[in-house]
């Protein structure tokens, strides 16, 4: 992936600068890095897990017969709790999501959906509780849920 | 048994895969699969991240943090935020550990949550692919709508949150 790449390229030409500053500093930067990507890890992999189990139960058939044109409130409502709890990058919920609109699902349903599977995350709640604590990781998944159904009444405005 | 308590929800994962490995073994096989490669993006994106924020904890003075996004800082602040966010590499979950060295080195907390939100809605490196599966007027009013929403929002929840649970925030990410 290019966006990777650039990540890569911009990432080591900060540490050889740091490196080339102060040895010492960037060695504290690497081992506090270090530190945390371990700490991290075992929430990652359990994330990963759950996420694959959720990616194969909710295949794109399932999630077309849901989301029809004339699926209405019922489909919003099921685009944004699908949404919720699914998790999966961007760049396969996006032709996921375009493929969706193809095969006849209403763009309120698919906005919903797309949008709460980028702000809202079900599965990602225990990472961040153990970041934030319960309650602000609550209160910023509930944001990210009004937003959703925000971008839902708007877009379905414009339409 | 701290250790397992630890490990529990890896645990539940891994069983949930076992099961549908026994019931329904081509799904199985296929979570198994998306986890691996999921695993396999994942890590190609964490160490340069985690090496990042390594970098910016030990090069990045607190003053500094709070001059620029601290609670005198104003719309600039408000605006790195945004910017911050929008370049955000990668999902959600990669942006927790940023948002918690921000914390960590000053940053307002409603500064944060606009952190998180724009990390969600208006993400630059994906910006042309979003345009390119769902059209501009898709685009224009997710990007939009978001943001209005997330910039009265974070204030909102700042303003929810209590102080209480404010420095108990403060107390987990200086554990990170």
């Amino acid at each position: 992936m290019l966006f990777n790449g650039v990540l890569y390229v911009v990432v080591g030409g900060l540490l050889l600068l740091s490196f080339l500053k102060d040895r010492k500093k960037t060695k504290k930067a690497l081992k506090k890095a270090y530190k945390s990507l371990l700490k991290n890890l075992t929430m990652m992999v359990t994330m990963m897990a759950f996420m694959g189990v959720m990616l194969t139960v909710v295949d794109a058939d399932l999630i077309s017969r849901i989301f029809g044109e004339q699926s209405g409130i019922t489909g919003i409502l099921l685009g944004l709790g699908l949404g919720s709890v699914s998790f999966m990058p961007s760049f396969i919920a996006f032709p996921l999501g375009a493929s969706l609109l193809d095969h006849g699902a209403g763009v309120p349903q698919v906005a919903g959906f797309i949008a709460s599977l980028m702000g809202v995350g079900v599965i990602s709640y225990g990472v961040e509780s153990q970041f934030f604590g319960k309650k602000a990781a609550f209160l910023r998944n509930a944001l990210a849920l009004i937003a959703s159904i925000v971008f839902v009444i708007v877009i379905g405005g414009v339409q | 048994m701290e250790k397992l308590k630890q490990y529990k929800w890896l645990i539940a994962s891994l069983l949930m895969i076992l099961v549908l490995l026994v019931v329904n073994p081509p799904q199985g096989q296929a979570a198994v699969k998306f986890t691996f490669n999921n695993l396999k993006s994942v890590s190609m994106v964490l160490p340069p991240i985690f090496i990042l924020i390594g970098l910016m904890d030990v090069w990045i003075p607190k003053e500094t943090m709070v001059k620029f996004m601290g609670h005198k800082s104003g719309i600039l602040g408000a605006t790195i935020a945004i910017f911050i966010g929008a370049m955000g590499a990668g999902p959600l979950y990669v942006a927790f550990p940023v948002a918690a060295l921000l914390l960590k080195k000053g940053a307002r907390l409603a500064y944060v949550f606009l952190v998180l939100g724009a990390w969600t809605s208006v993400k630059l490196p994906i910006f042309m692919f979003e345009w390119a599966s769902f059209g501009p007027t898709f685009t224009m009013v997710h990007v939009v709508s978001s943001l209005t929403v997330y910039i009265a929002g974070s204030f909102l929840l700042e303003k929810l949150l209590s102080d209480e649970t404010k420095s108990m925030i403060l107390e987990r990410v200086e554990l990170q």
